[in-house]
């Protein structure tokens, strides 16, 4: 950023500087302040000496990973099993179920108000009796995940199934389309970036849900980790797991972002033109 | 569905089916339209009758909501008249008719399909050859001058590429009736214009029959042999007006004393009307 004015020296300066400059210019704004919030807690822990079982210090943390990483990954590999699976048959079960919706007036009048209205029941509040049908081993949780994620999908999914115009049908008709080709070339296309809205939402749900499911009983996962560390005090041991889960999430959502990119590129060329 | 074409009389629509010579290409006969809404019965089309020869312009000019759209959707099957009868080559319309091409006021053009895949949806869905459709695809995106644009998504045209986007599609399997509605309503002035001259191009070659719907005086009388004036609702053909200008029109004919006599002449079917009211 060699300014007109600058002087010879300065601006050899500025070269020397550049590449330093580049780098620091492409970390996003969040990723400093993200920083700056983590040396603020360093400092405050520090100098306010806050007990290690209140809150530990950032350094704490990273040194909890480093001592007890080797419980903490396959824990979160358990659970990230747990969520990838669960989100994986909520979409299997939500999107059929969306395309069954707007397709027979049966299930739309008879069974999709009940989805919605099952909506108010917590499902927080079902998961100890998901125990007892289902037992202490995965079933429960990934039943938990699957029933927390599937709503939004399913919501998104008629929605956007519905959005299709009445000239874009006409026009499907008007070619002499079936009805399996208006559903595959015209309707579920249309539908996709709505679908994956629903997706989105899904993948933070199941999250949660996997993590609700192994508060309420599991022998292993983060979740599990996080009420064991919790009764003996362990709160870096707490605060590592956490942010595994939140590693988990972020992982899961990117991906979704770059399937969605795959999926629907159409979206990512928009506004270059303007207007005849 | 008795109205699905064979392949070879999609590339070919007129060779072995032609009616003979005075015999008309589309036929309305006593067609009515009568809509039951929540308001009770709308009757949106008195009876209609009208034919329509092979290779002929023919524009509807009426005012918002006189049925003109209905009139469109009669004619390609895609709603069922209440009564009467409509005939394409003979052969009475009661499911949509896959021989015509349609374009709409909006472009409905797929999102996600590019400019070339947008045409070609029109091949994909007929199953016919990939090869050549999409040859003809891109002769016809060449014609109203979206060669560069081919690989371009709906997204990246602006309104007048769309609806000529739009009208390729609808020109693909080279239908022997086309049916336009309003396709030009929601452009800008200029664009009009020019894609008034791209749809003569494209129309002047093959012996297409053109329906076209549209509220502009001017633009029909610029496009067609004749004007069929309709009456504010419940629809009904008040008039019909030959356009005897020659053929290929130019925009400078928009300043011929004859076209303005034609503007004149529809104006004043439309004050008589009451569909313009001057102080």
């Amino acid at each position: 950023m060699a300014m007109a004015s600058a002087t010879e020296p300065q601006q050899e300066r500025d070269k020397a500087f550049a590449p330093v400059l580049k780098v620091l210019n492409g970390i996003p704004l969040a990723v400093w302040t993200l920083i700056g919030l983590l040396l603020f807690w360093e400092a405050y822990v520090r100098i306010a000496s806050v007990p290690p079982f209140i809150l530990p210090a950032p350094t704490a943390i990273a040194q909890e990973f480093r001592d007890y990483g080797h419980r903490l990954f396959p824990n979160a590999l358990v659970t990230m099993f747990e969520v990838v699976f669960g989100f994986t048959c909520a979409v299997l079960i939500g999107v059929p179920l969306a395309v069954a919706i707007v397709y027979s007036t049966f299930i739309q009048k008879g069974v999709y108000p009940l989805i919605v209205a099952s909506q108010t029941i917590p499902k927080v509040a079902i998961a100890p009796l998901l125990l007892t049908w289902f037992g202490y081993g995965m079933a429960p949780k990934i039943v938990i995940v699957i029933l927390l994620s599937f709503f939004p999908i399913v919501i998104n999914s008629v929605m956007g199934l519905r959005s299709a115009s009445e000239e874009m049908i006409h026009l499907a008709r008007s070619m002499g389309a079936n009805s399996w080709q208006t559903f595959w070339k015209f309707r579920l296309p249309h539908a996709l970036p709505s679908i994956f809205a629903g997706l989105k939402l899904a993948t933070a749900l199941s999250v949660i849900g996997a993590i609700v499911a192994e508060f309420i009983g599991a022998d292993q996962g983060l979740g599990y980790l996080i009420l064991i560390a919790g009764s003996n005090f362990d709160v870096a041991r707490q605060f590592a797991a956490i942010i595994c889960i939140a590693l988990i999430g972020m992982c899961f959502f990117f991906t979704l972002e770059m399937v969605e990119r795959l999926v629907i590129p159409w979206r990512n060329k928009a506004d270059v033109s303007g207007d005849a | 569905m008795n109205a699905i074409p064979s392949p070879d009389s999609l590339s070919t629509p007129t060779t072995d089916s032609t009616p003979s010579q005075c015999a008309p290409h589309v036929s309305i006969a006593g067609v009515t339209k009568v809509f039951n809404g929540r308001k009770g019965r709308v009757q949106a089309l008195e009876p209609v009758d009208l034919d329509i020869r092979r290779g002929e312009f023919v524009s509807i000019l009426g005012p918002s909501g006189c049925g003109k759209s209905t009139l469109m959707m009669l004619l390609s099957g895609l709603l069922p008249s209440s009564s009467g009868r409509i005939t394409v080559d003979g052969k009475e319309i009661t499911a949509p008719n896959p021989e015509a091409g349609i374009v709409f006021q909006k472009d409905v053009l797929l999102e996600w399909r590019s400019a070339l895949e947008n045409v070609m949806i029109q091949a994909e869905i007929r199953k016919s050859d990939k090869a050549e459709a999409k040859s003809r695809a891109m002769e016809l995106l060449s014609m109203v001058s979206l060669d560069d644009f081919h690989d371009a998504y709906p997204s990246e045209l602006s309104g007048g590429m769309r609806q000529r986007v739009s009208i390729c599609r609808a020109l693909l399997h080279k239908p022997p009736l086309m049916l336009m509605d309003e396709p030009f309503g929601a452009l800008d002035a200029m664009t009009r214009d020019q894609l008034q001259l791209d749809l003569l191009k494209l129309c002047r070659d093959d012996d297409m029959t053109v329906f076209f719907i549209t509220h502009s005086i001017p633009e029909a009388i610029f496009l067609s042999d004749r004007v069929v004036v309709m009456t504010p609702r419940p629809g009904r053909i008040e008039r019909i007006v030959n356009i005897d200008l020659p053929r290929p029109r130019r925009l400078a004919m928009r300043e011929d004393p004859k076209f303005i006599e034609y503007v004149h002449e529809l104006t004043g079917i439309f004050k008589s009307l009451g569909v313009f009211r001057e102080e």
